[in-house]
């Protein structure tokens, strides 16, 4: 026995390392303010984050480093953000249904409380448009009630934070071009042919 | 300062606040306590105003558990006279003697024998967790080890 904290570090190597999972325990107690989770999709791996209310998030993890968007929604939600797969179970399968052809319409409920003001009325009047059509930024600033505002529904849409779900790739420039998107503008182009508005 | 979100937290200590709790109040009861301690810290995190020591904090809370885990054991330990029940389950650990040991120190010196000699800490932060000035956590550190050795080399 020469040195009991090296027989004390040796012997910590061999506790238990396997914890058990927190989650359900915190959904249950009602502090589970953000889920998360990844889902695969052929744009890539997105995070995908939700309140009990319902969907906060969705982001090209590609585009923006999952760390990132993790820290974002501590700061714009709440802090005790927390990995709960399973609470984005029906978010995940509309998600593959949607990329598999099978969804046009996304079910799922979306938490608007963390959007104001024009931003959130741009992208309500976005998350109308149906699948397969589109629209203008013109046209999104008149439904958001602002039809001189194109400039600032431009910006809205460039700040969506739930891609894919509330279809800011629907949204093109006057004229036809595409115009931007959060995720690079090959996925804006995939998007559209997936939904054969693109040939 | 703000804070990082709460699964940062969780991935960078639940292995060393799970290794702490087996240490301090034993496998059998380490997953309870695990679970507490993680809840009580999330309930509490969005109150926090620093974002900084918030592993001392961690410990803090998983050190209180362990007291409570103690006390609840020592309750129990009374009425069951007729039939003694097993306290816990036999112990996986390879050398469950030296945890036991460790167990029998008073709080704060197992607490402070754990942090300083497992898993490093330093004694400011050591001093934060007990609440304490950095020479009573460094005595505290001393003391337990002291204790372990003497009972070790017996």
């Amino acid at each position: 026995m020469n040195d009991i904290e090296t027989t004390l570090r040796n012997a910590a190597l061999d506790l238990p390392a396997e914890t058990p999972e927190l989650s359900d325990r915190a959904e249950a107690e009602g502090l589970l303010d953000v889920a998360y989770t990844s889902v695969d999709s052929p744009l890539g791996p997105l995070v995908v984050a939700a309140t009990p209310k319902g969907l906060v998030r969705v982001s090209y993890s590609e585009f923006r480093g999952e760390d990132e968007v993790l820290e974002e929604l501590a700061r714009r939600v709440s802090p005790r953000v927390l990995e709960a797969p399973a609470r984005l179970d029906p978010v995940r399968r509309e998600l593959d249904e949607y990329f598999e052809g099978r969804r046009e319409d996304f079910d799922v409920p979306i938490d608007w409380s963390y959007l104001a003001g024009f931003t959130r009325e741009v992208l309500r009047a976005t998350a109308r448009i149906g699948f397969g059509e589109v629209s203008t930024y013109a046209g999104v600033a008149a439904e958001a009630g602002s039809p001189r505002a194109v400039r600032a529904a431009g910006n809205a849409l460039g700040a969506n934070p739930m891609p894919v779900v509330v279809p800011c790739h629907r949204v093109l420039r006057t004229g036809g071009t595409l115009g931007g998107y959060t995720g690079g503008i090959e996925r804006k182009e995939f998007l559209l042919r997936l939904e054969g508005a693109l040939l | 300062m703000k804070l990082p979100p709460f699964q940062a937290l969780l991935d960078e200590h639940r292995a060393d606040v799970y290794r702490f709790l087996a240490a301090t109040v034993g496998p059998s009861e380490a997953d309870d306590c695990f679970q507490e301690t993680w809840i009580s810290a999330l309930r509490a995190y969005p109150t926090l105003r620093r974002g900084d020591n918030l592993r001392a904090w961690l410990f803090r809370i998983a050190q209180n558990k362990s007291i409570d885990a103690h006390r609840a054991r020592g309750r129990r330990a009374v009425p069951v006279a007729a039939v003694p029940e097993r306290a816990s389950p036999p112990l996986p650990e390879r050398d469950p003697e030296l945890w036991a040991r460790l167990r029998d120190l008073p709080t704060k010196q197992r607490t402070a024998v754990f942090c300083r000699s497992v898993l490093g800490m330093p004694y400011d932060e050591l001093a934060l967790l007990l609440e304490s000035s950095e020479d009573a956590a460094r005595r505290n550190v001393h003391e337990g080890l002291k204790r372990l050795k003497e009972e070790f080399s017996e």
